[in-house]
């Protein structure tokens, strides 16, 4: 039976052979929760009283408000260290990063099945792995029992070629096809990315790809693992030994829709309010739109080329008065790496503030939040209506580089436009 | 589910297309995991007044793609904590649709129904009728599969779980 990836991954934790629309219970290689969905796991797992199944690879993050805002928080965070302690579970600290960037740094293999009560725990997928988001009690169940019940997805093929110009980057492609597929376009069903193009692509651009199939309503997408994957694990995880299995999909596996994107001709791509397939080129934004704040951060942009990116533009200048920079590293390692490289030191210099790894402003809990008519120009992976903030406030999503040159502009300009 | 939860008569709050988790419940809000507490702020991305106007047995009607974006289970548990009997949409969202599930929120997924805030609309889960009282409006749509029904009649999946996962 000829498959693709995903229903290769899936057979092989179900103990049988799927299709696209089969119902299996599968075994999970990881789970996670967060801070904001963790508690409500917590509950479930509680109450069910099965204890937890291998909890070294149950993981819980302290990533969405970090550190946190309120007590109320706090609290959550104690009740989240607290059960992490009871059942042995692998706590990820406030300040230690973004769960999906740690799941990467750390933890993901090729092959594996991962889920997560995050939406965006499909970042995985870049590593040629199975991954997608669930409710807490999904979730709770995972880490009780070790178990989940999926719907083998329908999948899309989405095949690259050629390869970034200019300073077009992962944000600009996944925002351009978002818009192209919609919102709902792939609601339910896998994206899976093949291609030469993929190839090119680094792996810290395949997890920002990855992780934002979600916004047009995909279960999973995901990128066969290469030669890049397996220096990203060696670079990152010196220890870990080379025995995961790679899986790629069969030269006749079925597909519901295919379609091509060559890379060397996307250019800077801009999210509107309030939706993330509202998406337009940066070159026809009315540049009138003047911004409050800009924010480089997240698991979509604040990783070590998101920074060098955004470093090369700001570089020896000062962002207009009137905006703030506000750029979050996505994780401990890289805060490190960039402060190293003295990236940190450029983005000061320039008049930005430097967040705590973590979520940030993105979630509207910590570290930047909007203000009543305000308009914020950001990395992140959703801009919809009242995220940041207040409910009268505006978010426009776009790369690194992008953000970077609006926050010396004062209005959304792409990278290389500004004066 | 019991008996008199299969048919569901109530009044209308529509919302349009792409009502987000965000607009649900704000990120905010998620300090707390008590239904009753997040039933204060359900739906105040998009109506501020929502919680103080609805009243248990209403309806939500909404368009496409309904519950998308983050996956808290917050959103279905604010709107459940409010007292809503059910959510019919033209689509929903995949994780907000198992969370709703999971937690016993009746939803029906419905292409050609049309109903508006303030009309009184009725609901047969069992023989997959709806129906507008007001208009006189009426569309059927599919039950749930088979397995989808299991965990509902289980009361929802912990319930379901606690007898083992995959017990059959």
């Amino acid at each position: 039976m000829e498959q693709n990836i995903t229903e290769k991954i899936i057979s092989a934790h179900a103990g049988k052979d799927v299709r696209a629309g089969d119902v299996v219970f599968v075994d999970v290689d990881w789970a996670l929760v967060q801070d904001g969905t963790g508690p409500l796991t917590m509950d479930v797992i509680n109450e069910m009283d099965k204890g937890v199944d291998m909890p070294s690879k149950k993981c819980i993050f302290l990533d969405h408000a970090s550190p946190s805002s309120k007590f109320e928080l706090s609290d959550s965070h104690n009740k989240l260290r607290e059960n992490a302690d009871k059942y042995g579970m692998d706590l990820n600290e406030v300040g230690y990063g973004i769960c999906h960037q740690v799941m990467a740094e750390e933890k993901v293999s090729p092959g594996q099945l991962v889920v997560g009560a995050d939406s965006h725990t499909c970042t995985a997928g870049a590593f040629g792995a199975f991954a997608s988001g669930f409710g807490s009690t999904d979730i709770a169940v995972a880490m009780a029992t070790g178990q989940i019940w999926i719907k083998v997805p329908s999948a899309i093929k989405v095949e690259l070629t050629g390869k970034f110009t200019g300073t077009a980057s992962a944000k600009d492609f996944i925002l351009y096809l978002i818009g192209k597929l919609s919102a709902m376009g792939a609601t339910y069903k896998t994206l899976e990315f093949t291609g030469e193009g993929v190839r090119n692509l680094s792996m810290e651009s395949r997890l920002t790809i990855c992780n934002m199939v979600i916004e047009a309503g995909a279960k999973n997408g995901i990128m066969e693992a290469d030669d890049k994957t397996a220096e990203y694990i060696k670079h990152e995880r010196p220890q870990q030994k080379k025995d995961y299995k790679i899986y790629k999909s069969d030269a006749g596996a079925e597909y519901e829709k295919e379609l091509t994107i060559n890379l060397s001709e996307i250019t800077p791509q801009a999210a509107l309010p309030h939706s993330v397939d509202n998406v337009k080129p940066v070159s026809e934004i009315d540049k009138k739109i003047d911004i409050d704040q800009a924010f480089i951060g997240t698991c979509t942009g604040g990783r070590m080329e998101d920074l060098r990116a955004a470093a090369e533009v700001v570089k020896g200048r000062k962002i207009k008065k009137g905006v703030r920079l506000i750029v979050t590293p996505a994780s401990a390692r890289i805060y490190k790496r960039a402060m190293k490289e003295g990236l940190l030191e450029i983005f000061m210099s320039a008049g930005a503030v430097i967040g705590t790894p973590g979520c940030g402003p993105c979630v509207g809990i910590q570290g930047g939040i909007l203000g009543t008519g305000e308009k914020c120009v950001s990395t992140a992976n959703r801009n919809f209506k009242g995220r940041m903030g207040c409910s009268d406030s505006y978010i426009y999503l776009a790369s690194p580089a992008t953000v970077a040159a609006s926050a010396l502009e004062g209005n959304i300009t792409a990278a290389g436009e500004e004066k | 589910m019991d008996k008199k939860q299969l048919n569901i008569k109530g009044k209308v709050f529509k919302f349009a297309d792409s009502v987000d988790t965000d607009q649900i419940i704000p990120a905010r809000f998620l300090d707390t995991s008590d239904p009753e507490q997040l039933a204060s702020h359900c739906m105040s991305g998009v109506d501020e007044d929502f919680s103080s106007k609805v009243k248990p047995g209403d309806i939500i009607v909404a368009g496409k793609n309904f519950g998308c974006g983050s996956s808290r289970e917050h959103a279905p548990l604010s709107i459940k904590g409010c007292g809503i009997a059910a959510v019919v949409a033209e689509s929903f969202a995949r994780i907000f649709f198992r969370n709703a599930i999971n937690i016993g929120l009746p939803i029906i997924e419905c292409t050609d129904f049309k109903a508006n805030t303030g009309e009184e609309i009725s609901i047969d889960l069992e023989k997959g009728h709806i129906e507008n009282l007001t208009t006189g409006d009426a569309a059927t749509f599919s039950k749930f599969p088979e397995f989808l029904s299991k965990i509902i009649a289980s009361g929802g999946l912990m319930e379901k779980a606690k007898k083992g996962v995959a017990g059959e």
